[in-house]
């Protein structure tokens, strides 16, 4: 028997339900108006009265109308079709929706019930299975999508029986598992999960070991994101956020794609919708949307269904890190939730931590975080989700809570710098102020030791010395005048210029220059250390300025190039005509 | 203005604020409509049976015994083509002596488009300002904030702008609108000959501020009802937003809502955004494209109006005074159109990009040598002569008062690089020089 009760209060989408029976926190209900219904997240009790989020307008509801509770929290279905999808932050799937405005209380299936899917056993009957073990597999693209023992199993079962190879339906029974009662529980294709509990089944997580490489030099060069890492990118608007998101989505090295854009432009998702089924993934040849799946929560869409949409996208790239594979979560922007979280905490009149957010956003932005990591599975392999959050503080002050409580939590910081973007030095990653902590672990040195070059680190903290010694002279050459410093200050000035012309600025719309595999990635940064290695000799400033732009336009034409083609090989040569003369 | 048949009537007050009264009633759903001792209302809060209600207009003078006549639904619009060259105030009444319009009733605030639904905009919309169509290219299903400072004149530039463009129909929203402005609009859309495709949705400064809540609901409406059921391209001034804010701010803070920055309501954000996001390019061809006005305090951005319209338009202008020209320009280096790329040298010249950036470069080559002189320090004569192009550039091409068409714009850019500068300190692409570089 479900519970069930009246709405009592409504004000703005919280809406105060008044109760017969039991209901849990973060229940799910729904509440029928005239017909439709509208779903709802419990999120306080008092008494008899439940407080409930509305994932929808209340417009139009009345005090008396009806809730019917669900007995589970919002889940999300986890099986194959998930790629390719895009679907709201209630994982309805947006393609399926028949009109072009969004009616309330029109939920879609988010996966095909009809498709047939390939299947081939891996587990035998007589095993012994655990949660997120794998039972077979099928081909999602050309992805091996595999059948796991649901995550919600608890401790030992037996494979009773499995379907042998063949093609089947999501909803068919794939194998039958009995638990050590000996009852018999059937499992097919699909399994539920809630979004807000991290999924477990995986023996350990490791602290992240490698990098995930994006091809884009200020982050795999100055500031790598490890595999199973987290970051976040805060940024005034207008510096570039969501350009280097995607340049992150179309590249990086990972076999799923999860975006969420939560609370964002629409016309932005409709770029994504737009490009990516044409772009090709650099990795695999395929199509990029072949790896990708979109939630997608635009500004103007129902507030509370936003803040679920980041837990909805976590937990899909959890279900495929479970498969053994490399995930790449990047929300967009994780601001919009926090957001989210305050208009409801405000509506509950709870008492107000900074800038009136809710007290807990530092714990809960932690929490969220803490799911991302590389993790090791029963069978040995390991799957990672990688995250990366977008931020966007108001007024551009990086001191506001959003931005102070992901700096807690999130372990690479790529600051997006207003300054560098007036000088449309793009990305406009601030190179002094961002910071990657993977670069304090052993692990990730040594990986990357052996990865790109015995002495890469040396070389990243080089550049990273140049940069910095640059940016105290320049401010001195603002004061003292370019007469009033002496010429090597100049030379150590455009050693640091050509760094960030080289090497951290990248042209994210120019086809060869906005993806720079690792190799090119250490060759650009060896060669351009070795250029500030050069003894140059000047008579005044003026003529280490004209020769070090010179040097910059012969390595940017380099970037433009395809790796070492003739064309490259040609500016090569210039290059160290130039250079020759010197010595 | 409404359905008599749901219609419940109370007469006693349990609470009156400066803009809300309070009662006890039944069946009252959200978001409804209600008349108030003659004023309209509409439902904010249900706790039980007590019914929260805004009153539009102010609650001054309103007696506990006020009588409170409940319509049964939320505020609408009657749409059709009749709307076309009226006057209307915030609650969709004419205030231009014509008759009521007649039309389907639909409600304001509708559903948003589904994301996956939208197409990606596409369409060119010229003005003929070139400060906006070379440098800052404005594509339909756009929105887009002028960021002025209150002495600045930037309804006369929308004004400009909006019958200047190639559109259907144009939509004005006007809140808290001078009488004078008012006036001017009207007088502006008269003389031009256009009053058949303009319709106007005006809350003045002389009716009550939060009246003012009503107007972008009511001119998206209208602008969804052109846009979808007719397939037109419209356009939608909405002037001045950051009054709708302040609008927003008087109800929550007589709702004893806790503020967040700048004593703006924590929903702020989802609140203008749900306006914005009203822009769309439909796939039947129809669009709504919005202009708005952003009034600033001296300049600063980093308040929270500007701020949060910053993050959910897609770029934004300014205007500034040209001390060396005298003339109003649009801002070249802080005004951004995120959509341009999606228009330029496809829908428009091949070279449009590159003069683009080429002319902005050298105008902040001119800004730099200005700081040189300005410190007293000595010009080469690059810097000469890009001050001397600075002037050009700003009259003729910056300046909002000058009305060309495209291709015009960029041969006088490509004028006057060949007037001051060589062909390499353009730094344009060598195949576009060899094609565009005019003869001497």
């Amino acid at each position: 028997m479900k519970t069930t009760g009246i709405v009592t209060g409504i004000i703005s989408n919280l809406v105060t339900v008044r109760f017969d029976g039991d209901v849990a926190q973060n229940e799910i209900c729904h509440i029928d108006l005239g017909g439709t219904k509208m779903m709802a997240e419990v999120i306080k009790v008092s008494g008899k009265n439940a407080f409930v989020q509305v994932y929808e307008s209340t417009r139009g509801l009345r005090q008396g109308d009806k809730v019917e509770f669900d007995g589970h929290m919002l889940e999300v279905q986890l099986g194959p079709g998930l790629l390719s999808s895009s679907y709201d932050g209630l994982q309805n799937n947006l393609a399926t929706m028949e009109d072009v405005f969004l009616k309330r209380g029109e939920y879609t299936a988010p996966l095909d019930h009809d498709k047939i899917w390939h299947f081939t056993p891996i587990a035998k009957p007589g095993d012994t299975v655990y949660a997120a073990d794998w039972l077979g597999e099928v081909k999602e693209g050309w992805l091996p999508h595999k059948i796991m023992v649901p995550f919600s199993f608890n401790g030992e079962y037996k494979v009773k029986s499995i379907k042998p190879e063949g093609d089947y339906r999501i909803d068919d029974t794939m194998a039958v598992l009995t638990d050590p009662q000996g009852e018999e529980h059937k499992v097919t294709m699909v399994q539920r999960w809630p979004v807000k509990v991290a999924v477990g089944g995986y023996v350990e997580k490791p602290r992240p070991f490698r990098i995930m490489e994006t091809g884009v030099r200020c982050m795999d060069t100055l500031n790598p994101i490890a595999e199973g890492g987290t970051g976040f990118i805060p940024g005034p608007f207008g510096c570039g956020k969501t350009v280097l998101q995607h340049a992150i989505a179309k590249q990086g090295d990972a076999e799923v794609i999860v975006m969420a854009a939560c609370g964002e432009r629409a016309n932005e998702v409709v770029e994504i919708f737009a490009e990516f089924p044409e772009l090709i993934d650099p990795h695999t040849g395929r199509h990029l949307m072949e790896r990708t799946t979109i939630i997608c929560n635009t500004s103007n869409m129902p507030v509370a269904a936003r803040e679920a949409s980041v837990y909805t996208a976590m937990t899909i790239c959890e279900y495929y890190r479970a498969m053994g594979l490399k995930v790449l979560l990047l929300a967009d922007s994780t601001s919009r939730w926090a957001q989210a979280l305050r208009e409801m905490s405000n509506r509950m009149e709870e008492l107000p931590g900074a800038d009136a957010f809710p007290v807990d956003l530092s714990a809960i932005i932690s929490n969220f975080y803490s799911r991302a990591g590389i993790v090791r599975l029963r069978n040995g392999k390991t799957g990672a989700v990688t995250f990366i959050g977008t931020v966007s503080p108001a007024g551009g002050n990086l001191k506001e809570p959003v931005t102070e409580s992901t700096k807690k939590a999130a372990r690479c910081f790529y600051s997006l710098a207003q300054a560098r973007a007036d000088k449309k030095r793009y990305p406009a990653v601030d190179p002094i102020d961002s910071y990657s902590k993977y670069l304090e672990y052993p692990e990730v040195v040594e990986y990357l030791k052996e990865r790109v070059g015995k002495d890469w680190v040396d070389k990243v903290n080089r550049a990273k010395n140049l940069i910095r010694r640059g940016k105290e002279i320049a401010e001195q050459i603002n004061i003292l005048g370019d007469d009033g410093v002496p010429i090597n200050y100049h030379e150590q000035f455009w050693k640091s210029e050509l760094i960030d012309f080289v090497i951290l600025q990248q042209d994210a719309f120019d086809p060869i220059d906005s993806l720079c595999p690792m190799d090119r990635q250490e060759y650009m940064l060896s060669l351009v250390l070795k250029v500030c290695d050069v003894p140059f000799t000047f008579d005044d400033y003026e003529q280490c300025a004209a020769k070090y732009k010179e040097i910059i336009n012969i390595l940017r034409q380099m970037n433009y190039s395809e790796f070492k083609s003739e064309q490259f090989n040609n500016y090569l040569e210039r290059l160290n005509t130039l250079l020759s003369n010197e010595q | 203005m409404s359905s008599k048949a749901f219609q419940r009537t109370y007469t006693r007050l349990e609470a009156i604020t400066k803009a809300t009264v309070t009662l006890r009633a039944q069946g009252v759903s959200n978001d409804e409509l209600a008349t108030v001792s003659g004023r309209l209302a509409q439902v904010v809060k249900i706790k039980g049976d007590l019914i929260t209600l805004q009153v539009f207009a102010g609650t001054e003078g309103i007696p506990t015994n006020a009588e409170v006549i409940f319509h049964g639904e939320p505020p609408t619009l009657q749409v059709s083509d009749q709307l076309s060259g009226r006057f209307f105030n915030a609650y969709g009444a004419p205030i231009d002596g014509g008759p009521e319009v007649e039309g389907e009733r639909r409600q304001i605030g509708g559903p948003s488009v589904n994301p996956y639904k939208r197409k990606q905009p596409s369409q060119l919309i010229p003005t003929g300002i070139a400060g906006i169509d070379l440098n800052n290219t404005l594509v339909s299903g756009q929105k887009i904030p002028f960021f002025a400072d209150p002495d600045q004149p930037y309804n006369q530039v929308m004004a400009q702008v909006a019958l200047r463009a190639d559109v259907d129909k144009i939509i004005l929203g006007g809140m808290g609108l001078s009488n004078d402005d008012y006036l001017y609009f009207r007088h502006e859309f008269e003389s031009a000959g256009a009053l058949n495709k303009i319709i106007s949705f005006v809350n003045t400064t002389e009716q009550p501020p939060v009246e003012r809540l009503l107007i972008p609901d009511m001119a998206l409406t209208a602008a969804e009802y052109f846009a979808v059921d007719r397939n037109e391209k419209v356009l939608v001034l909405l002037t001045d937003m950051t009054l709708y804010a302040d609008a927003l701010s008087i109800v929550s803070n007589r709702m004893d809502q806790i503020p967040s920055k700048d004593s703006m309501p924590g929903s702020l954000y989802s609140d203008l955004a749900k306006i914005y996001e009203k822009a769309v390019q439909l796939p039947s061809g129809g669009s709504i494209t919005i202009i708005a006005v952003t009034t600033l305090n001296d300049g600063d951005i980093t308040h929270a109006i500007p701020d949060n319209t910053g993050y959910i338009t897609e770029g934004q202008l300014y205007l500034r005074a040209d001390t060396d020209t005298g003339k109003v320009i649009i801002d070249p280096f802080r005004s951004l159109s995120r959509l341009k790329q999606l228009v330029q040298g496809k829908q428009t010249r091949e070279d449009h990009s590159q003069v683009m950036n080429a002319s902005v470069r050298l105008y902040a080559d001119a800004q730099n040598a200005k700081t040189k002189l300005e410190n007293g320090f000595d010009l080469s004569d690059y810097d000469r002569r890009c001050l001397e192009y600075a002037k050009d550039y700003a009259t003729e091409i910056l300046s909002i008062d000058v009305n060309i068409g495209l291709t015009e714009m960029l041969d006088t850019a490509w004028r006057l690089f060949a007037k001051y500068f060589s062909q390499a300190e353009t730094g344009i692409k060598q195949a576009m020089i060899d094609k565009y570089w005019p003869a001497s």
